[in-house]
């Protein structure tokens, strides 16, 4: 495969590389671990006229905790996630999707917030960071803002960044008390997209009941699926099979598949509702210590 | 018999039976490989390839000036181009013809319409999008049954089509079938789609062209795996002496039956390059080789079988409707147009069968070729082993006791199949009995048992049993040609001075491990050690005549050659041993590389012959010590063996996985075990992708689902399941070394065993069929009531 000409930058620092980008505008794409743009390339569906390519700016490579949330660098790699003992202590959401990610290669070189800016609605991480309530930061020459995922992801391959910014880091919370959370992917084989995802996440208040829930859906609609309903529904109250399906029936009715190979609509939004009902129970067996 | 044989040979011969090393290993797993595009020729020009994007379109014109503005583009080729050279078509292995670059009409997506010839690849792909091509869109014909009914023509050009039927087909007897089923006491149905799917070799096919404008001489690089029979066929389509035609196919990384057929891009490099008088590379992308290159399967299958009272089969009835994209091209022997898919009987005893086969055009890539198959009889031997699975559950018996009680018995070889095949050899009931022992059948049928009462079980058991029969090496010229060429195979041995050797074959390796094998043939036959012995192939000026290596055929037709040619090598060997030990021929004793004068302790090795050869033969003998066979089989073989599935179906999402698998296999006597093993491993896997996972399939406008790896889905070590391998052996009576085959096998007795687990969980839910590959939707519609499509 032979992709169309592009150039090529590589700056060294961050100041280098927001600097560059600032000079090429809309020309310039950031190349990080390229999993998702490079394909796209190579089958000429993106042509970009020059690629920034970020890999040597080794001070993006963080997976750090602090302030209550966890820092995920622009060079962390979905297996440094996957294997990052302050994930798998602070988000279970988090630590049981990384796995899922993909496949192994792809995971040695694509990064989270490479496809958290991609907004791929069929990629796993976004759901999973609507559910546990991320925020991305974004730098450009002219300064640094913090965007909550909801505002971050627009559309299908879609995301709020200007001309000239770049995600830097993923902050995702950090929780130490009964929480839970799971992310369920119905896939076809290791390495392909989801044909159903969904991202679980469960805080309990001193009394047992939800003090917070969170749930996303990943590729049964245009964009990766908050489901607000479900989740203020499930504030306060009980947890439990029969609040789960209560969930279930609100995701399944909140998501929008498509009919193609992978299954008709119908098939889909039973596998949201059978996901929501397990990951929720899973979910709640975590916050609760049991796992 | 069902022993397993010791070996003859010590391990440093490497004879028969030894799990020798791969020799070729080295080479492969130290990056060492000589592959296609490995090949750079000085001044070499590259070439692209212009695709039509839609299914069906007539071509108004096509405006290259822009293309050949940019620097570095030498020429852009059209059919028309082409037409004038009479090279705008060619014929397919099927006898049909097939569109070089088109002319008049696209009639699938990804069909070859221009090509651009640049200095670079990157040049020439740029290039592609520089082609203005006016498409005026017609109907897309995208199934069999539409193709039938529709009164749009997909073969226009061809003088006397009047509708969209490929070819027609039948073979058995009509009479007593219709009359064995009118007196039936129970009759057993099913209809099935075997899906269309791709061989995907890992190396996709390409060539590198370079035909001297000075000597005429065309030195052809390709990814063929019938270097041989690509020769004749580019000296009648292309008009090229074919003493000057050599083609060259250095490593091949895979084949499964995708580099049988001549693609258009061999013929437009090869008249590119004559052209202009320099080398022309082309390779294939992968998504060029998933869109436009042989695909495999597609039938749509009916069937029945007819029952007496004693639950034993009386006659069966298979009608096929083959989708065979929009040019005839199966590569398989001319007598038969639906390939040897009339072994659908399998390995069942009755008196009556009768098969009628119809392939239709339709606007998708042409293809039919054997994938992993030897002539179509994957899809028999999944439609007898999917019915027979049913047929047990209707009539409430145990799958394998049903096989059991309907099998060919051991005394009845060689069987006369009721579509006239002669099976040559076959112990079926030792191959489940072992199956079942290895598994432990009772114990699982009993888990099964009590894990699915549970009516609000999540997770349901099922076992799955197999007991396939093929039918390869073809085979018996009588019967057996590829647009005329008999299907013959040959094998030239010389014995150096210094007792090392070199075999050349006309066979050709595609990773299957010839280098090693054909080897241990002659360290069996001569007691030359096997490393002693270089084996050679896919050069055709260097190597002798062969049809090539798919559908299981190289063991049966170039390894009995080998073995022939390596006896009469012996024969000639024993009258110099006589020479040099100064005894009677017939007073010597021979084993494995060694003649002795019996009773004595006098004896020469097979080296000291091979010395003596040259420098010390006796008067009157010709020197040198070499022979060549061409050798015709009598019969096919009939490898077979019993697979045995147990799956856990998730009744929530549909998914389902395999717990337990077991695959004892009969394929004759086993050269290298090691290797036995590994071609079964391959195909089991390859097998389970096609029920679990697998397919091409094309959208109402025609569109090509499944361009690429990320949605034509091949297993990866994640997900293929364990297997426990297990053997019988019976060999083959007519084989020279009694060996039968075994690259497909596993392959064709597979999807059936995967397929049959899933059924044997949901029968007692109301499910009694879902078309592979078996997708968690299509289990979830089974199960809920719900129609899903695809």
């Amino acid at each position: 495969m032979y992709p169309s000409a592009f150039d090529y930058s590589a700056p060294g620092s961050l100041e280098e590389a927001l600097a560059t980008l600032a000079e090429l505008g809309d020309e310039g794409r950031v190349l990080a671990g390229g999993q998702s743009l490079i394909p796209m390339m190579k089958l000429r569906l993106a042509s970009p006229g020059h690629l920034v390519d970020i890999n040597g700016v080794s001070e993006l490579a963080h997976i750090s905790e602090s302030n209550g949330h966890l820092a995920v660098g622009a060079l962390a790699r979905h297996a440094d996630v996957a294997s990052s003992e302050a994930v798998s202590r602070h988000n279970h959401t988090v630590a049981s999707a990384a796995p899922w990610v993909s496949d192994p290669l792809v995971r040695n070189r694509g990064t989270l917030c490479g496809s958290v800016a991609h907004c791929d609605p069929e990629g796993d991480w976004n759901s999973v960071m609507l559910a546990v309530g991320a925020s991305v930061v974004a730098r450009s020459s002219s300064g640094e803002r913090v965007i909550p995922i909801t505002d971050f992801v627009v559309d299908f391959f879609t995301n709020s960044l200007n001309p000239g910014e770049m995600v830097t880091e993923v902050r995702i919370p950090a929780y130490g008390g009964p929480a839970g959370g799971a992310y369920l992917k119905l896939e076809r084989k290791v390495g392909d997209y989801a044909t159903v995802g969904v991202a679980t996440h469960l805080v309990l208040d001193a009394s047992g009941n939800v003090a917070e829930a969170g749930l996303g859906l990943t590729a049964v609609y245009g964009h990766n699926l908050k489901v607000t309903e479900a989740e203020e529904m499930m504030a306060g109250q009980t947890p439990g099979p029969e609040l789960f399906a209560e969930a279930a029936a609100i995701a399944a009715r909140a998501c929008d598949p498509d009919d193609n190979v992978r299954g008709p609509a119908e098939y889909k939004r039973a596998v949201v509702a059978e996901y929501t009902r397990r990951g929720f129970a899973q979910a709640l067996t975590l916050a609760r210590g049991e796992g | 018999m069902t022993t397993v044989h010791e070996p003859r040979t010590s391990p440093e011969v490497g004879g028969i039976g030894h799990s020798v090393l791969r020799k070729e290993d080295d080479r492969f797993i130290r990056g060492a490989g000589n592959y296609l595009d490995d090949l750079n020729l000085p001044g070499m020009l590259h070439m692209a390839i212009l695709r039509s994007p839609v299914a069906h379109a007539r071509i108004n014109s096509i405006d290259s000036s822009a293309a050949m503005e940019i620097e570095g583009v030498l020429a852009v080729i059209t059919g028309e181009a082409l037409e004038a050279h009479g090279l705008a078509w060619m014929p397919t292995l099927s006898g049909d013809t097939q569109a070089v670059l088109a002319t008049d009409k696209v009639r699938f997506q990804g069909q070859e319409v221009a090509v651009v010839i640049a200095t670079h690849p990157y040049i020439a792909h740029d290039a592609l999008s520089h082609i203005d091509v006016d498409y005026e869109e017609l109907e897309a014909i995208t199934s069999p049954q539409q193709s039938l009914a529709t009164s749009t023509l997909i073969r226009d050009e061809k003088e006397g089509q009047t509708d969209n039927v490929a070819y027609t087909w039948e073979a058995g007897d009509q009479d007593s079938t219709d009359a064995a089923f009118a007196a039936a006491a129970r009759v057993v149905s099913l209809d099935t789609h075997y899906p269309r799917s791709h061989p995907a070799p890992l190396e996709t096919c390409g060539v590198v062209a370079d035909v001297n404008s000075i000597t005429g001489q065309a030195t052809i690089y390709m990814t063929s795996q019938a270097p041989h029979a690509i020769r004749t066929v580019f000296a009648l389509v292309a008009g090229l002496p074919e003493e000057k035609i050599r083609i060259i196919t250095q490593d091949i990384g895979g084949g499964f039956g995708n580099k049988v057929p001549v693609y258009p891009g061999y013929v437009v490099a090869t008249a590119a390059s004559l052209l202009i008088g320099k080398p022309v590379k082309w390779i294939e992308s992968r998504t060029e080789n998933l869109i436009s290159t042989g695909f495999a399967r597609d039938f749509h299958m009916h069937s029945e079988l007819a029952l007496d009272g004693n639950n034993r089969i009386t006659a069966m009835r298979a009608n096929i409707l083959s989708d065979q994209g929009a040019f005839f091209s199966d590569a398989q022997p001319t007598q038969f147009r639906a390939g040897l898919f009339h072994i659908c009987t399998g390995s069942y005893d009755f008196p009556s069968a009768h098969v009628t086969a119809k392939g239709a055009y339709t606007n998708k890539a042409p293809g039919g070729v054997a994938y992993r198959c030897s002539f179509r009889v994957t899809e028999a031997s999944y439609l007898i082993e999917r019915l027979v699975d049913n047929a047990a559950h209707e009539v409430g018996i145990d799958p394998a006791d049903f096989r059991a009680l309907n099998f060919i018995r051991e005394d009845q070889f060689p069987y006369l199949s009721p579509t006239g095949f002669v099976y040559d050899s076959g112990n079926y009931h030792g191959a489940m009995d072992k199956a079942k022992e290895m598994i432990g059948y009772d114990a699982w049928r009993a888990r099964q048992a009590e894990q699915n009462s549970d009516p609000d079980a999540t997770k349901l058991i099922g076992i799955g049993v197999a007991s396939f029969t093929e039918v390869v090496g073809a085979g018996p010229s009588r019967q057996y040609d590829i647009l005329g060429l008999k299907m013959f195979d040959s094998a030239e041995l010389r014995i150096h001075p210094t007792g090392k050797a070199i075999l050349k074959l006309g066979v050709q390796t595609q990773g299957q491990g010839h280098e090693t094998t054909f080897a241990q043939i002659v360290a069996e036959e001569l007691g030359i050690p096997y490393s002693d012995i270089k084996v050679m192939y896919g050069d055709t000026d260097n190597t002798p005549y062969g049809l090539g290596t798919y559908a299981s055929r190289s063991t049966p037709v170039g390894g009995a050659a080998t073995a022939v040619v390596s006896r009469k090598i012996r024969a000639k060997a024993q009258k110099l041993a006589a020479h040099l030990l100064e005894a009677a021929e017939e007073d010597l004793d021979w084993e494995p590389g060694k003649f002795t004068v019996k009773g004595t302790d006098q004896s020469v090795t097979i080296q000291d012959v091979a010395f003596a050869a040259y420098t010390n033969h006796p008067v009157g003998m010709e020197a040198g010590l070499e022979g060549v066979t061409y050798y015709d089989p009598p019969n096919m073989t009939y490898p077979f063996g019993t697979y045995i599935v147990v799956a856990e179906v998730d009744t929530g999402d549909g998914t389902w996985k395999v717990l337990e698998m077991v695959a004892v296999d009969d394929c004759g006597v086993r050269i290298n075990p090691m290797i036995v093993d590994g071609q079964i491993t391959g195909g089991l896997t390859e097998g389970f992708a096609k029920a679990n996972m697998q397919w091409i399939t094309f959208d109402d406008d025609g569109n090509c689902i499944g361009s690429n790896f990320m949605d034509y889905l091949v297993p990866t070590a994640w997900e293929t399941p364990r297997y426990q391998l297990g053997e019988t052996v019976t060999p083959s009576p007519h084989h020279p070394i009694g060996a039968k085959g075994v690259g497909e096998s596993a392959t064709v007795g597979s999807p059936a065993a995967f397929t049959n687990a899933v059924i044997d969980a949901l029968w007692s839910r109301g499910v009694s069929n879902i078309d592979m590959p078996v997708l968690p939707h299509r289990v979830w519609g089974a199960l809920n009531g719900v129609e899903v499509s695809p």
